[in-house]
């Protein structure tokens, strides 16, 4: 086996079962893969290798043993450092968690481990999930596989860029308003946010508890919904959890891929896209959606007027329930303690120090920002207008669903943007998050997968969201693209990502080596072609 | 005039207890400002009669068996505190000194 990193989870997982590789083989790989390369893209803050070789050796041992297993078992994985992991350390990118160790699991986590997928490590991201670069972990910012001064997309851009740059073949994100679909869309990735309840949020570190959910991140769909099904499913420990089947996500990504989408009604969202749209990201959008109408997908445009008021009212909704979540963050029964230099070290002037301290910047911005909304004059003007636009953004998606089956958008307005371009400007930041934010307003299903690269050379994403509980028929359109694409490019988009040992080994940039879309060796690749 | 001061930016950090810096006040109000003001749009979005929605899918509250689970061990829960004492966590003075 020449590189057991480049292979699909799909494919280990056959390799597995027929006992032509086994997980220690597959875990030792992916090890020194993070060896090699991470030292340049930093996706990881924290290596597991003795726990995942055990993981991996025990994942072996029950195949051994004859024992049933579950499809991914021996596959490794990697976890966003949101997610609580029993006796590992789990910051949330931020310092005032610096050495926190939970005392338990969170479901999801659980649930690999039981799947015995050995993990291989926690994943770099913004500060509690706040930001869309991951330049706002207080351990320093994750670098784009494609271009090592870039960003690669956040919140959860460690776990992006762990499986863009083959460390992991599977990773655990969170999204509350876009931070597993924004990084995917940037890093040429695929990555689901599923139905809000589809999986379950305890040991998720909350930051706004009605629009946070975990979902899965991979480098293509079939394996993004294996990980969707060996997450997913309802959890007693929390309260939002739908009690209901997981839907049947990996049986309809098959579908898709073989090309069955005939029939399926999509509408095109008149409000995301055009104007603040790159060109690049434009131009890949319509030729994605030129494949899936060949494909006999019916396309119509749909428009849903109060998309427009989405981003404002996010910007009021999370910060409110930031700020509510982030008081657990006291000083007194876990986490860093700061006692002032000056005057008496009274409980509050603890507390104050300590967060002072330990938060961020972002942090700290969206803090005030709640605290604000919530404040009495203001509450029903913001924090009461915010909520009733979420019912109009429902209101817009229910009337869309009576004409289409699913609604599709670029997933992000740009490629990814350089490092530093826009830590000093917020709101420009923010609105990375335009098109993914209706979904978690609303609830729903979203999905990111790769459409191409734009003229700059970077990764491009296409966005579909679909009804509540809809998940399986995202993966089914998300799958018929991809097959049609990666068919038309000649081999999967992050084949002409740039090679990362040669740049780590030869101290080159990223920008240098360049990455528009070399080594496919096909004359419609994925820029597009010969225009 | 801007709509949050640098004076409401402190009030507002001490009511989350934060304790910003000077330079910290002056920038967040700058930012804050800015950012309040592309949000203010939402308070012109949706008329009265509109209904107020706080959790995209709705559920109602049920309870679970009334049967005792495991939990964490004394041990597990003082593992991560700042300081403990006698099998319980220790926190500073609760109460300033009389003016």
């Amino acid at each position: 086996m020449s590189d057991l990193t480049r292979l699909t989870a799909a494919e280990m997982a056959g390799l597995l079962a027929g006992g032509q590789v086994s997980s220690v083989e597959l875990t030792k790989a992916h090890l020194e893969r993070i060896d090699q390369v991470d030292p340049a893209v930093h996706a990881f803050l924290q290596t597991l290798p003795e726990v995942a070789l055990a993981e991996a050796a025990a994942a072996d041992q029950a195949r051994r043993d004859g024992e049933q297993l579950a499809e991914l078992a021996g596959v490794p994985v990697a976890v966003k450092d949101v997610l609580a992991t029993k006796g590992l350390r789990t910051t949330c990118g931020s310092r005032i968690l610096e050495n926190w160790i939970p005392a338990y699991d969170a479901t999801v986590v659980r649930k690999v481990r039981e799947a015995r997928l050995p993990v291989l490590g926690k994943t770099n991201m913004d500060e509690f999930a706040m930001g869309s670069s991951t330049e706002h972990s207080a351990y320093g910012p994750t670098h784009n596989p494609w271009d090592l001064e870039r960003v690669p997309g956040g919140s959860g851009g460690g776990s992006a860029a762990a499986v863009g740059a083959f460390e992991a073949p599977l990773a655990l994100g969170s999204d509350t308003g876009g931070s597993i679909r924004q990084p995917a869309a940037v890093t040429g990735t695929v990555g689901a946010k599923p139905t809000y309840g589809g999986v379950s949020r305890y040991g998720l570190v909350a930051m706004a508890s009605s629009l946070d959910q975990v979902g899965p991140v991979a480098r293509n769909v079939l394996d993004t919904a294996l990980l969707h099904e060996v997450i997913g499913g309802h959890d007693p420990m929390d309260q939002t959890s739908l009690n209901e089947p997981v839907p049947p996500v990996a049986e309809m990504a098959r579908r898709g891929l073989a090309g069955d989408v005939k029939g399926l009604r999509i509408g095109v969202v008149a409000e995301l896209g055009g104007r603040g749209y790159q060109q690049g990201v434009m131009d890949r959008f319509q030729e994605a959606l030129k494949l899936l109408a060949d494909l006999g997908v019916e396309i119509q445009e749909v428009s849903c007027p109060s998309f427009s008021y989405a981003l404002p009212a996010y910007y009021l909704i999370m910060p409110s329930e930031a700020s509510s979540n982030l008081a657990r963050f006291d000083a007194m029964r876990y986490g860093l303690r700061v006692t002032p230099a000056e005057g008496p070290a009274t409980v509050e002037a603890v507390m104050g120090a300590t967060r002072e301290a330990g938060f961020g910047p972002e942090v700290k911005r969206r803090i005030i920002l709640g605290t604000y909304a919530l404040s009495a004059g203001y509450y029903d003007a913001y924090y009461g207008s915010a909520q009733k636009v979420r019912t109009l953004i429902q209101r817009d998606f229910e009337s869309a669903w009576e004409n289409v089956d699913m609604l599709v958008s670029p997933t992000v307005p740009t490629t990814a943007f350089k490092l530093g371009e826009k830590l000093e400007d917020p709101l420009s930041m923010y609105l990375q998050d335009v098109a993914t934010i209706p979904a978690n307003l609303a609830g729903t299903p979203g999905i990111s997968v790769p459409s191409g690269l734009a003229e700059d050379g970077l990764p491009t994403g296409f966005q579909v969201v679909g009804p509540a509980r809809a998940d399986a028929y995202l993966y089914q359109l998300a799958g018929a693209l991809e097959a049609a694409l990666v068919d038309k490019w000649g081999g999967p988009l992050l084949d002409s990502a740039p090679d990362l040992v040669a740049l780590a080994a030869g101290g080159q940039t990223a920008g240098d080596a360049g990455s528009g879309g070399r080594g496919i060796g096909h004359q419609d690749g994925p820029t597009g072609g010969a225009k | 005039m801007p709509a949050i001061t640098r004076q409401e930016v402190a009030r507002l950090a001490e009511l989350a207890r934060i304790a910003l810096q000077p330079d910290e006040l002056d920038r967040m109000a700058g930012q804050l400002d800015t950012i309040v003001e592309a949000i203010r749009t939402v308070t012109e979005a949706a008329g009265g009669d509109v209904p107020a929605t706080s959790h995209p899918i709705a559920l109602v509250n049920i309870y679970r068996p009334d049967v005792v689970r495991p939990s964490l061990t004394v041990a597990q829960a003082l593992q991560s505190a700042p300081a403990e004492e006698d099998d319980q966590f220790k926190v500073p003075q609760i109460l300033g000194e009389e003016p």
